[in-house]
């Protein structure tokens, strides 16, 4: 007769070397004094135009680039690249996230020099790229006004992962009924105290105030790490 | 069951990874890092994994029922072919800054403490993604009374 099979105690973080990886890449902006935002969204929220419309506005004052994942196309780095910032193409294939490891290697060999800002686009998805931390600071959550107020109640994993909520196309809330109170409530429900930012990318409108919030974090972090330096 | 088509029968490999490819691709990158991790173990102790005990927080953002079925495809042609995966779902755990004292939600989307209705977003538990124990057993026990 067989033994009776016996129990192994393990306990393994399933995400341990995506973690990892993403923790070294987290200090290593750091120590650049690089801030470093992630965007998250269903596909067609307008990630893409908003981030655009990011790197145009702080290009003249600051150092951007940005890294778009996306399936299988590189549209989305053609039309960031308008904005004149390095922008480089992950293509993840079948892979519906980005992870900790592409950032890296989409890094490894790209001669930007230092940068204040570098932004991750991740694949247009509510779902799957809520588990992979990628070494960011932010986590940008967009939703937009054609999309309805209850996506944040349909993905609470998310929008709780998130640090900073974005409504877009904000120009077009009034043509599709957009019950702002009623998805202000529904973010406030699953991520209480989350800030939010209501902008449009095509007018501008709310852009200055949630560049002006980034400016103000990417300040806070590098003092941060410039007093972490400067401790004996 | 999942792996059954409408009409009845059972689908083909192809089919089942073009329904993963479609609506279970991080569970399938999921499934394939927990099949890895007992495959080290199991190579390291030379024993045979029969279950993997894994702990899944309600906000880890995994589908239980959709990593069940892609762990099924990750196992198939490496040594934990046949082996079960056991599921234990942890509930999301937050504190509540107005009680002073750990709570458990009632619902994902409802972030507010379920005696006093404090908001709150400290999550303690619930974002778990844990390979907590394997169920094995000895490779060379198994050969020796094979061959005896």
């Amino acid at each position: 007769m067989n033994a009776q099979p016996r129990i192994l105690e393990v306990r393994k973080n399933v995400l341990k070397q995506n973690d990892e990886i993403a923790r070294t890449l987290r200090e290593r902006f750091r120590a650049q004094g690089t801030f470093v935002v992630s965007l998250v969204s269903s596909p067609g929220a307008g990630k893409t135009a908003f981030l655009e419309k990011t790197l145009t506005l702080l290009k003249p004052r600051y150092r951007v680039a940005a890294l778009v994942g996306d399936l299988a196309t590189d549209n989305d780095a053609m039309r960031l690249a308008r904005s004149r910032a390095p922008v480089k193409q992950i293509t993840t294939g079948t892979l519906c996230h980005l992870e900790a490891a592409m950032v890296d290697h989409a890094l490894n060999g790209w001669d930007i020099g230092r940068l204040d800002f570098l932004f991750i686009e991740n694949v247009g998805n509510l779902v799957c790229p809520s588990s992979y931390d990628l070494g960011e600071n932010l986590r940008l959550v967009l939703l937009s006004v054609t999309e309805g107020e209850d996506k944040p109640l349909k993905y609470p994993t998310i929008f709780n992962s998130a640090d900073v909520a974005v409504i877009t196309k904000i120009d077009l809330a009034d043509a599709v009924d957009f019950n702002e109170s009623a998805a202000m409530a529904n973010i406030e429900a699953v991520r209480p105290g989350m800030q939010i930012y209501k902008v449009s990318a095509k007018n501008g409108s709310g852009m200055e105030d949630y560049l002006r919030f980034l400016v103000a974090r990417s300040t806070e972090l590098t003092s941060e790490s410039n007093v972490m330096l400067h401790r004996p | 069951m999942m792996a059954e088509s409408a009409w009845g029968k059972p689908r083909s490999p192809h089919l089942r990874m073009v329904e993963l490819e479609e609506r279970a691709m991080h569970e399938l990158s999921i499934a394939m890092s927990i099949v890895e991790m007992a495959q080290e173990e199991a190579e390291l102790r030379d024993v045979r994994v029969e279950a993997v005990h894994l702990e899944l927080g309600l906000l880890s953002g995994v589908v239980a029922e959709a990593l069940l079925f892609s762990y099924e495809v990750a196992c198939s042609g490496t040594r934990l072919e046949g082996s079960r995966l056991i599921v234990k779902e942890v509930p999301i755990e937050v504190f509540c800054p107005a009680c002073g004292a750990p709570k458990v939600l009632t619902s994902m989307q409802w972030f507010r403490c379920p005696d006093c209705s404090a908001s709150t977003s400290e999550v303690i538990h619930g974002k778990e993604m844990i390979v907590t124990a394997l169920e094995i057993r000895d490779e060379c026990a198994t050969t020796h009374i094979g061959s005896a």
